[in-house]
């Protein structure tokens, strides 16, 4: 099965080691991805906002290139994963809406019929990989490091269709197959702040500032994430969020980093560098001999 | 049949007298509608002899009013326009016959639920009552004397459901000396009330009164229990009704059964290891178990899902040898169908407590001392799981005790309605949980619903007892610690409301006021009893008010929390009602049915047969001799679709004559 | 002569107020057009109910005399599918609509003007919104104009 990759803007541009390791994840696992032809913007935040009409043409020109090209779409930002998939329910459930955009569709000689899936990595991984067959391609387990796994919100919420609303564990999952330990982390789909830290900083900080200690409280060495926003917060606010007597110092990684580790890709190839927080002295430190 | 009378047939040849009666409802109908432009525009259309209007048409002075006028004015024909027909067609009928005048030769015009109640504008709501009083004069002049019919009541009566309501209205039958089939699901009788500990708010015992009723239902030589049967098929009519019973196999002999219950000890299986249905899973029992130890009947069941002999055939059988000379039990036992005959069918088949899974806020499922309140019930029950110590599924005890109302109540993304009893039982157990444990206890509610006889007392009782009371919605529980003295524990986080701040309260255990909800198979019952729903899903009775356990169909009585959320007490009241509104049947001997049936004028049938495989009761036959159909009267439930289907035009329906409804059609649209 | 003291033409330069005769059956449709009463529901007045037993005696004629007699739509009334209170008269009802409306089309009557639809007891607020679409529908379609071209000519030259 061949899928659409679909980076958005975000894989591009600060989330370009989501791309990397995603790109090696899937290679290792031997997943055909191409990436979808002359794509362009989710239409997710301000245009959502704004203009929401607009904002479902976008996602509807790319689900429409999909499907002229008979694939179903992997969406890894979870932002763009979460416009595409609601602009296929609206489309879908109002015809208003699906008579508007279908204009706009042929506008450009485009139709779109409610034939491509829009799925999520951690879906496909979980779900038509398989824990065995990834257990099976581990070359250097993640033994003893202690991953606090956190999902978010637009992955599961509003639409849980891969996974539980409250409680998700498919991340759990896969990189317990890495040989990762998951420690207990009720925040695991609680807000990251968003874009509040440029709106409302202080409320943004504060949310970002429980993810983090609670995080540190339960033993993890590392968090990882699905969505580069959420990385950002994590990873971009920590001295912040931390302060003289409770330092936080925690490394935030994409989960696809931490299974291409595992799977044997390099620390170069799959964005490590880019860290702000740096996650190679920890692995040092577990005895993790990464390629 | 009884015949009419001819002076009557011959009344009704006589040209129209017509009466025309325009009921005010007080503001109800006359807000609306100009009643006076309606009596002026009645007063003048042909055969109209009388057109009067009156502040409440079906109270006593109106009824006499129309009587007098028949005497007066010698009328032959009466218009009424009122309510729905549904509602008072009934009365106006009786009016017509105690002033000497057959009840048919009345026509209702609904003109409150379909005109006032529904439209605004005055002349527009005018407008539509004169077309409908027009074709409603011209459609009268039509009618012909008719005379309902008789069919006998059998005096049997068949209960579904063994619950406390189908419990109570069996033995009220019983006691009348009537002969009841009751049919229940499960392998004992007792419903909900069986599991529960105390009732509220006075604190009795729920076994204790429940089990002397199971009891004598078990034993009484009038009713003929069923447990673990299921009700498949109804054909028939009021008074008339066959039914069939499937009874599954519970692979032991009802009759040589003792109870004893040694093949249960004497189990290949030495520990129990399958969930237990009646404790929710809280323990454990064997594949051969008796579901509780009051059950009624006192008679084991085995089940063929986890029993060696089932699953493999190579079991030992120690129950077999345990049961020896009994012979009791029974592997190759197959289900039966019984077959039965009665005249009127209660349904008390109950209610199903909202699964909080849906609510995954709440953590039920994923965090092991979370529960519902059923489930505590069972947990502080002195014949459940723990004897009634309150201990955790982590083993634990709770210093502090959370109960969430509302659960699927009140909640725009599950269920709206409220399901009445919660807030009671809420109280109930926070009572017995303080009692039992010294724990806090915290209620969270978004209003204390208590009405009825001692509940609010019952209510003042806990706010002295130190049980706390916080006014909101809770947003979610966690196993998030955000401070030591939540560590390890569950995080119940609200709004207060009435403080105006966010409160993070731990708790050790947290239970959830888990509302009431139509059974799972609401629908597929319904449709077997050919009555309706709400639009929730409960079973809709024939009036909210005045026939509050009667359906649609006649002969068929609700009772209990499957026509919607009750408490212990409404339910018994209500069965009482079924019961009586049943006997009042049986009493009478007899039922009077609409005589709307269908005729066929044999010398316009050419014997085509069209409309043979129309009728779903198999009222049409072929007279092979004539050549014609012919109907039969008392199968017949008069719908029309072999009048409407009829070639010929030689079918006609009473009271729904093609004429009478062209006339109808015509009229409304008379206009100008 | 009843309608027909209008013509078509001179009904549609009055404000057009559609006239739609429902037969509605007294066991789903009838009690659901009541429940919209005692909830107090609002809906277009255009409307005048005829109560059968059962959708099943709607005979395809009754609707045919409606239209004749100046109906601009007919609404058809009875309970879903497998809920009929006469275990299958709405089948049977079903199966006359379908022949029903080609003969409608044959005589060109537009397909809006006649309707069939399954409304529980419980289903007011359906009650409500299907009479509300079909006047807008009607009225959008105009007046039924069923008289044939001579016909109407004598019938303007009678009236001048």
């Amino acid at each position: 099965m061949k899928y659409a990759y679909y980076p958005g803007c975000s894989l591009r541009g600060t989330g370009r080691a989501y791309e990397e390791s995603l790109l090696a994840v899937f290679q290792a696992l031997e997943i055909d991805l191409q990436e979808l032809e002359d794509w362009n913007c989710c239409g997710a935040t301000t245009y959502m906002s704004v203009d929401e009409l607009t904002s479902y043409a976008l996602a509807a020109r790319n689900l429409a290139l999909a499907e002229r090209d008979h694939m179903n779409v992997v969406a890894p930002c979870a932002a763009c994963y979460l416009v595409l998939n609601k602009t296929q329910r609206y489309m879908h459930d109002y015809p208003d809406i699906k008579l508007v955009v279908s204009r706009a569709l042929a506008a450009i000689g485009l139709h779109y019929d409610d034939h491509v899936q829009v799925r999520h990595p951690l879906d496909i991984l979980l779900h038509e990989v398989g824990l065995k067959a990834i257990a099976a391609k581990v070359k250097t387990p993640l033994k003893g490091l202690q991953v606090a796994p956190y999902y978010g919100c637009q992955i599961v919420r509003p639409y849980a269709t891969f996974d539980d609303q409250r409680n998700p564990t498919s991340m759990d999952r896969l990189l317990e197959a890495c040989g990762a330990k998951i420690v207990h982390y009720p925040l695991k789909t609680r807000c990251c702040g968003g874009s509040q830290k440029g709106t409302l900083p202080e409320i943004g900080l504060e949310l970002i500032r429980h993810l983090l200690t609670e995080a540190q409280n339960n033993g993890a060495d590392v968090i990882a994430t699905v969505c580069p926003l959420c990385q950002f917060n994590l990873e971009c606010f920590q001295k912040e969020a931390g302060n003289h007597n409770h330092p936080i110092s925690m490394p935030v990684l994409y989960f696809t980093q931490l299974m291409a580790l595992a799977l044997g890709a390099s620390g170069e190839a799959i964005g490590l560098q880019r860290s702000l927080i740096p996650i190679e002295p920890l692995l040092a430190r577990k005895e993790i001999a990464y390629a | 049949m009884p015949e009419i009378p001819s002076s009557a047939i011959e009344s009704s040849r006589e040209r129209p007298r017509i009466g025309v009666y325009v009921c005010h409802c007080g503001t109800n109908i006359a807000g609306i509608v100009d009643v006076r432009a309606i009596v002026e525009f009645a007063a003048k259309l042909p055969g109209v002899v009388v057109s009067r209007d009156y502040k409440y048409m079906c109270s006593d002075p109106g009824q006499a009013l129309i009587q007098q006028d028949i005497a007066e004015h010698h009328l032959n024909r009466v218009i009424v326009a009122s309510c729905s027909p549904l509602l008072h067609e009934a009365t106006f009928r009786r009016v017509l016959s105690r002033a000497g005048l057959n009840a048919f030769l009345l026509q209702m015009v609904n003109i409150r639920e379909h005109v006032s109640w529904v439209h605004l504008n005055q002349r527009e709501a005018t407008e539509k009552t004169k077309d409908l009083v027009r074709a409603a004069v011209r459609r009268v002049s039509l009618h012909k004397p008719l005379q309902k019919r008789r069919v006998s009541i059998n005096p049997h009566v068949l209960v579904v459901g063994g619950g406390i309501a189908g419990i109570h209205a069996a033995l009220t039958l019983a006691e009348a000396g009537k002969q009841v089939y009751l049919v229940e699901r499960e392998p004992t009788i007792g419903g909900h009330m069986a599991k529960f500990d105390k009732t509220f708010p006075t604190l009795d015992c729920a076994a204790c009164i429940l089990t002397p009723k199971m009891t004598a239902v078990g034993s009484h030589p009038r009713i003929h229990l069923w447990t673990y049967s299921e009700v498949v098929r109804v054909e028939g009519y009021v008074g008339n009704y066959k039914v069939k019973v499937r009874r599954k196999p519970r692979y032991v002999i009802e009759d040589l059964c003792l109870g004893c219950q040694e093949c249960v000890t004497a189990c290949v299986y030495k520990e129990a290891k399958n969930p237990d249905e009646f404790n929710l899973g809280l323990s454990k029992r064997k594949p051969v178990y008796l579901p509780f130890p009051q059950a009624v009947p006192q008679k084991v069941v085995i089940d063929p899902q986890t029993c060696i002999q089932f699953k493999s055939g190579k079991c030992k059988k120690t129950c077999v040898e345990a049961c020896g000379d009994r012979k009791a039990i029974d592997f190759t036992q197959k289900e039966t169908i019984e077959d039965i005959e009665v005249g009127t069918i209660i349904l008390a088949t109950g209610f199903k407590t909202f699964d909080p899974v849906r609510n995954p806020y709440y953590g039920y499922g994923r965090y092991a001392n979370v529960y519902t309140s059923l489930e505590v019930e069972r947990l502080i029950n002195a014949s459940g799981p723990t004897a009634g110590e309150i201990v955790l599924r982590d083993g634990g005890q709770p210093k502090a005790v959370g109960i969430i109302h509302c659960v699927g109540s009140r909640d725009a993304n599950t269920n709206r309605w409220c399901s009445k009893v919660c807030c009671m039982y809420s109280l109930k157990l926070a009572h017995l949980i303080k009692e039992r444990t010294g724990a806090e206890v915290y209620n969270f509610y978004i209003d204390m619903r208590t009405p009825g006889k001692g509940y609010e007392e019952f209510y003042d009782r806990l706010l002295d007892e130190g049980v706390h009371f916080v006014r909101g919605r809770v947003a979610e529980v966690s196993d998030w610690a955000t401070h030591p003295s939540e560590k390890g524990r569950l995080v119940i986080r609200v709004e207060d409301t009435l403080a105006a701040f966010v409160r993070r309260i731990p708790v050790d255990m947290v239970v959830l006021s888990v509302g009431m909800e139509p059974q799972p198979d609401a629908q597929d019952v319904r449709r077997l009893f050919n009555i309706s729903c709400s639009t929730e899903g409960w079973f809709l009775e024939r009036h909210p008010k005045l026939a509050p356990v009667s359906t649609f169909t006649e002969g068929v009585y609700i009772a209990g929390a499957c026509q919607g959320p009750k408490d212990i007490p409404d339910s018994v009241a209500q069965a009482g009602a079924a019961a009586a509104e049943a006997m009042a049947l049986i009493d009478a001997q007899f039922v009077e049915l609409e005589p709307y049936t269908a005729f066929i004028s044999e010398d316009q049938c050419s014997g085509c047969k069209t409309c043979i495989p129309l009728c779903p009761y198999q009222a049409i036959s072929y007279m092979e001799e004539k050549k014609k159909a012919a109907i039969n009267e008392v199968l017949c439930k008069g719908c029309g679709t072999c009048v409407a289907g009829c070639p010929s035009g030689s079918i006609q329906q009473n009271f729904f004559e093609d004429e009478e409804i062209f006339e109808e059609i015509e009229g409304v649209l008379a206009y100008a | 002569m009843r309608n027909r003291d209008l013509t078509p033409s001179e009904k549609s330069q009055a404000t057009f107020e559609p006239r739609i005769v429902a037969f509605f059956c007294n066991w789903c449709t009838y009690l659901a057009a009541d429940l919209a009463g005692t909830s107090r529901m609002k809906y277009a007045p255009n409307v005048r109910v005829i109560r059968v037993m059962c959708s099943g005696r709607v005979d395809p004629q009754f609707v045919l005399d409606a239209f004749a007699h100046g109906a601009d739509g007919v609404f058809i009334g009875g309970c879903h599918p497998g809920d009929c209170h006469y275990q299958e008269g709405n089948y049977k009802t079903l199966r006359r609509f379908h022949l029903l409306k080609r003969v409608l089309q044959q005589m060109g009557i537009e397909d809006e003007r006649c309707r069939l639809e399954w409304i529980s007891a419980a289903e007011a607020e359906r009650v409500r919104s299907t009479i509300n679409d079909m006047v807008e529908k009607v009225r959008a379609l105009g007046p039924l104009d069923l008289i044939p071209t001579e016909e109407k000519v004598s019938a303007e030259e009678v009236a001048v």
